[in-house]
C-alpha cells in the first residue's frame, strides 16, 4: 500500500569501480571540512563577547524602584495570580509611620519570593502588574550548585538604590527604559 | 374569588413570570434569576427602606400595564417601582439601559480611588465587577477626587470614607441591627460622608456585619487588613455553637489558618444570616468551628481559582523503581521565608516589626 509518492527505491547494484576505489569520496568529504576553515565562524567566545538579546527576551526578574527609591510593590497579588507556574509568592504588611520614604503605598511586599525553578520566564507577572513594580530584565538564571540558591527573595529581586547605588540604579534602569522603548516599537 | 391573591404577570426581557402584587421589578427579575436581574449597589433585600441610591438597577419599561399599555417615559429605579399587571420591562435587551448603566458607573467611579491593588475588598468588591461588566474602560474626570481625614473606628473595623460610594447599606444595617436610630450620613454633595453615627453604635454586638453589607472596600476587617489577597485563602463552611447568632458562618482560610471569618452569602452577593462580632473578630482558630466543607465558588470568580476540586495526588514513583527515597529533594517550605508569620494570631495588619522578629527568631 502507498500512502505518499515521497518513498524512493533503494539503489541495490553493485558497487562501480569509481566507487569500489574509496578514495575519491574521502577526497570529496575532506573538501567539504576543509572549506569550513575559510568560512565565517557561527560560534561567538562568550562571555568575552555576548550576542544582543531579541526584544521581546524575558530574563531574570527585577523589582522596580520610583526615582525617590521607594519600592513600587504594593503585594497587590496579581502577579501571583497571573503566575501558571505557581512560582510567585509574598507577604504583605502595612507601612508604619516614618517608613513613607522606603515603601510608596500604604501596603507593601514584606516578603517577595520567586522561584526560579518554577518560574517559566513567560512574562505574565510583567504584564499584569498595575504598579510598575515587576520587570523581566534581560539577565539569565545563573547556574548554581543548589536548589534553594534558586529561591529569590527581594533581596535578589529589588533594583539597586537611586540614591546609595545611583550607578547600578542606572544600570538596571537603562535596561528597564530600554526594554519599554522596544515593546513600544513593536507594538506601534 | 377575592380572597384568593391574583398575581401579576410581568414579562422581563421577554420571560414572563408571575409575582404577587407589591414587588419590584428587581425582585421580580431577580426570581427569573442569571443576567435578567439587573445589578444593585445600595438595595438590600435583607434591609428595609435601602434602595434608589445608586441607580445602577435603571430599567426600561416598555409597557407600563395590561389597563395602561404607554411606556413610561423615564428609565426607572427597579428596586424601588413596583410591577403592574402586563408590565413589559426591558433591561439587557435595552441599549438604553446599557448606556445609562455606563454613565452611572463612570459617575460612581468619580470619587473612587482606583487603588484595588492595596483594598482587601479587590476580589469581591460589586464595584469592581459592576465597571467590569457594565463599565467604560477610562474616566473622563480630570479634577482631583475627593479625600477624608483618617477616621478611627477601634480595633475591628476599618473605614476608608474616600472609597465610600454612598449606598446608605451600613446606615441601615447599623439603625436596624441595633434597633434604634442614629445619624445617617453627613453633610451633602462631595461632602457626604458616613462617620458619627458608627462610632454610636460601635458597642452593638452585630456591628460587625456592615463589613458584609458594604459594596465596595469602604469599610473593611482590621484583623484581616493586608493579611492576604481574598483568591488566595480558601473558603469553607463552618459552624459554632453561639448564643448570640446562628454561627452559620464562611471561613477565609489560609492552610489551617483562619484568616477571616465572613457571614454566608447568597447567589446576590447578600448575607444570608447576620453573625456577632464575638465569631466574626474573636473566633480566629480551626478548634473553634466544625468545618462543613469548602464553599460553593462560581468558577468564573477569580476566588475559585487554584482550588481544585476532585484532585488526585500523583504517586511517587522514584522510591518504588529505586528502592530509596531521592537524595535530591528541597521542600519549599524549610527555604522559602514566605509565610512564616503566623497571620491569625496577629491583631492587626502585619508591619515591619512583625518581620523583624521572625528574621531574630531564625
Amino acid at each position: 500500500m502507498q500512502l505518499t509518492n515521497k518513498a524512493k527505491a533503494v539503489n541495490r547494484s553493485p558497487l562501480t569501480l569509481m566507487e569500489r576505489l574509496y578514495f575519491p569520496a574521502i577526497l570529496k568529504g575532506m573538501g567539504i571540512t576543509f572549506s569550513h576553515i575559510f568560512k565565517k565562524k557561527v560560534t561567538i567566545n562568550y562571555p568575552e563577547v555576548t550576542r544582543p538579546f531579541s526584544p521581546v527576551f524575558r530574563g531574570l526578574h527585577v523589582l522596580n524602584r520610583d526615582a525617590e527609591g521607594r519600592e513600587n510593590c504594593t503585594a497587590c497579588g496579581l502577579c501571583a495570580v497571573a503566575c501558571p507556574a505557581e512560582a510567585i509568592t509574598m507577604d504583605a504588611a502595612e507601612r508604619l509611620p516614618g517608613e513613607e520614604h522606603l515603601y510608596r503605598e500604604e501596603k507593601y511586599a514584606a516578603k517577595y519570593e520567586i522561584n526560579m525553578l518554577r518560574c517559566i520566564f513567560c512574562g505574565l507577572c510583567e504584564e499584569a502588574c498595575p504598579k510598575d513594580a515587576i520587570y523581566l530584565s534581560e539577565t539569565f538564571a545563573p547556574s548554581n550548585y543548589s536548589r534553594k540558591s534558586f529561591i529569590y527573595g527581594k533581596d535578589n529581586l529589588v533594583i539597586p538604590h537611586p540614591q546609595n547605588d545611583p550607578e547600578g540604579f542606572a544600570r538596571a534602569k537603562g535596561l528597564i527604559q530600554e526594554r519599554k522603548e522596544k515593546t513600544k516599537q513593536q507594538t506601534a | 374569588m377575592s380572597e384568593q391573591k391574583q398575581l401579576f404577570k410581568v414579562t422581563i426581557d421577554n420571560i414572563t413570570v408571575e409575582v404577587e402584587p407589591g414587588t419590584t421589578i428587581l425582585n421580580a427579575a431577580r426570581k427569573i434569576g442569571g443576567e435578567v436581574a439587573p445589578p444593585a449597589m445600595c438595595y438590600y433585600s435583607k434591609l428595609k427602606d435601602s434602595g434608589g441610591k445608586c441607580r445602577t438597577c435603571l430599567v426600561e419599561v416598555a409597557q407600563g400595564s395590561a389597563a395602561d399599555p404607554r411606556p413610561m417615559p423615564k428609565l426607572v429605579a427597579s428596586c424601588r417601582t413596583t410591577v403592574m399587571d402586563g408590565m413589559v420591562v426591558k433591561n439587557i435587551t435595552s441599549d438604553r439601559v446599557i448606556d445609562a448603566r455606563k454613565g452611572v458607573v463612570e459617575f460612581l467611579l468619580i470619587n473612587h480611588p482606583l487603588d484595588c491593588p492595596v483594598c482587601d475588598q479587590a476580589g469581591e468588591c460589586h464595584l469592581q465587577d459592576l465597571s467590569y461588566e457594565h463599565g467604560a474602560g477610562a474616566s473622563r474626570y480630570e479634577f482631583k477626587r475627593r479625600t477624608f481625614e483618617k477616621h478611627n473606628l477601634g480595633p475591628y473595623i476599618q473605614l476608608h470614607m474616600t472609597r465610600c460610594i454612598l449606598c446608605y447599606r451600613c446606615v441601615y444595617t447599623a439603625d436596624q441591627v441595633s434597633g434604634e436610630r442614629r445619624h445617617g450620613i453627613l453633610s451633602r454633595g462631595d461632602h457626604a460622608e458616613i462617620a458619627t453615627y458608627i462610632e454610636k453604635s460601635l458597642d452593638n454586638d452585630f456591628i460587625g456585619n456592615v463589613i458584609d453589607v458594604c459594596p465596595v472596600g469602604a469599610l473593611t476587617d482590621k484583623t484581616f487588613r493586608f493579611k492576604n489577597r481574598v483568591w488566595f485563602t480558601k473558603p469553607v463552611d463552618a459552624h459554632c455553637s453561639c448564643d448570640k447568632c446562628s454561627g452559620n458562618v464562611q471561613l477565609w482560610m489560609r492552610g489551617d489558618e483562619v484568616l477571616r471569618v465572613t457571614a454566608r452569602k447568597d447567589e446576590w452577593g447578600e448575607v444570608k444570616e447576620w453573625i456577632c462580632n464575638t465569631c466574626r473578630f474573636e473566633r480566629k482558630k480551626v478548634s473553634d468551628w466544625v468545618i462543613e466543607g469548602p464553599s460553593k465558588i462560581d468558577r468564573h470568580s477569580v476566588i475559585s481559582q487554584g482550588h481544585y476540586v476532585g484532585v488526585q495526588k500523583p504517586h511517587e514513583t522514584v522510591a518504588k523503581v529505586t528502592g530509596r527515597k531521592p537524595k535530591l529533594l528541597m521542600n519549599i517550605k524549610n527555604v522559602s521565608e514566605v509565610n512564616q508569620v503566623d497571620l491569625s494570631e496577629l491583631k492587626g495588619p502585619a508591619t515591619s516589626d512583625v518581620f523583624k522578629q521572625i528574621k531574630k527568631e531564625n
